[in-house]
């Protein structure tokens, strides 16, 4: 892009800005649920008048340069918080080309005698709006990506509660397929919780669990073993069948580990480990009325 | 230098950590603590390294050594309040110290070193009565 049609765009600023709103206002795409009119027109105008100084500058094609630095600014700003506030792919990146026919208009405008020139303007013009364009794309993705992020740490650790069912024993019912990354927080969560609420026993209920293959049956074989380290026993129940099967198949030992088939005899056990004794409450006599309860 | 010091309660020895161990403190709380068991004929050994946040494989196989000492010259280990952090490095490490009892805290670690020795004394008055 020459001197000459960045100073030819810096004189129709106004021109360009309200023809731009212009096209943008009249867009199916506009979402004026999640913006005003007034917040655009101010994005808008900034981005411009950072855009046109870009243009004067000595290199005015390469927008890695230095003088597009303030412009990769802004647009990394716009598409984060886009991608934040719920615009589509197609809704961000149409902010930056919408500007492109504006732009080509402008310059049609000035070089209407030389067309040689026009052409060679126009597609210089079209390379760096291009690549502005996706700047926004990649900077939208990272900025989706970020909010998956934070929902899958959520995710696992919302998912992993430490329950104390009664005094001294504690219930960990995991659900969901146990990566690593989870597994480390599944470990954390119960072994702190052993801690703060002095536990003896901990129930690792497996019943929500699709699948167990060797990876998982270390893990889980770890957080026994680190229980087990702080003194407290590790209960492992809820294992279907078809885990059943599996463990067997892979050859995993688990015969240092305590395993039930249900939570409720994985607590009937801890009652015996601890020495509890749990029992009916006396019926009265007459059998008419009935008390239920421990 | 420096020393732990190694307690005296009734039939059980007490050793609290309260620095982070550094090897050559542990090779002598090791040794401190054999000699000690040799010279008041304690039955069980009880180790508080709730306030120990780093533990490293030496640390690891000196506690085990310890217990496997111990038990030759009849006591029983227990290692009371490893903390969380601890645990999954020793587990990380695949030290899983199988041949040490392990309590929540110092009360916990005591009572089940009395319930071992009470076993263990119940066997003996069997063995007695039989020869009797």
């Amino acid at each position: 892009m020459n001197k000459e049609s960045a100073a030819a765009l810096k004189g129709k600023k106004k021109l360009i800005l309200q023809n731009w709103m212009e096209n943008q206002l009249k867009d199916a795409a506009l979402r004026d649920d999640l913006m005003s009119v007034a917040e655009l027109q101010q994005q808008s105008e900034e981005f411009l008048t950072t855009l046109l100084k870009a243009f004067s500058s000595n290199q005015a094609t390469d927008t890695e340069s230095e003088g597009y630095e303030a412009i990769q600014d802004i647009l990394n700003e716009i598409s984060i918080t886009r991608a934040r506030q719920g615009f589509s792919p197609r809704e961000t990146s149409s902010y930056v080309l919408s500007l492109k026919e504006v732009l080509s208009n402008v310059l049609e405008d000035r070089f209407r005698e030389e067309p040689a020139v026009l052409y060679k303007e126009i597609l210089s013009m079209h390379k760096i709006m291009d690549s502005l364009s996706l700047v926004t794309m990649e900077t939208y993705i990272k900025g989706r990506e970020e909010v998956i992020l934070r929902q899958t740490n959520e995710m696992s650790e919302i998912s992993t509660p430490v329950i104390r069912v009664w005094e001294g024993i504690l219930a960990l019912p995991i659900i969901g397929t146990l990566d690593s990354a989870r597994t480390q927080v599944v470990m954390e969560a119960l072994l702190q919780e052993i801690v703060a609420t002095g536990s003896r026993i901990a129930i690792l209920d497996i019943s929500g669990v699709p699948t167990v293959d060797s990876l998982v049956a270390q893990h889980l074989i770890k957080t026994v073993s680190a229980a087990r380290l702080m003194g407290a026993e590790c209960i492992i129940s809820g294992i279907r069948a078809e885990i059943a099967q599996t463990i067997v198949h892979l050859g995993i030992d688990l015969t240092n580990i305590h395993t039930k088939a249900s939570l409720a005899s994985a607590l009937k056990m801890s009652f015996a480990m601890l020495g509890i004794q749990v029992s009916r409450a006396a019926q009265s006599q007459e059998g008419s009325k009935q008390t239920f309860g421990f | 230098m420096e020393r732990i010091p190694i307690l005296k309660m009734g039939p059980f020895l007490l050793v609290t950590i309260q620095v982070d161990l550094y090897d050559r403190l542990a090779l002598t709380l090791e040794n401190d603590l054999i000699n000690m068991v040799s010279k008041t004929e304690a039955k069980g050994v009880l180790i508080d390294i709730s306030a120990v946040s780093i533990v490293d494989s030496f640390m690891g196989r000196i506690l085990g050594n310890i217990a496997s000492m111990s038990k030759i010259m009849d006591a029983t280990t227990v290692v009371v309040g490893m903390q969380p952090a601890v645990a999954i490095t020793l587990v990380e490490l695949g030290l899983t110290l199988s041949g040490v009892y392990t309590a929540l805290d110092v009360e916990q670690g005591m009572e089940l070193l009395r319930d071992k020795i009470g076993h263990l004394e119940k066997d003996e008055e069997g063995l007695y009565d039989s020869f009797i």
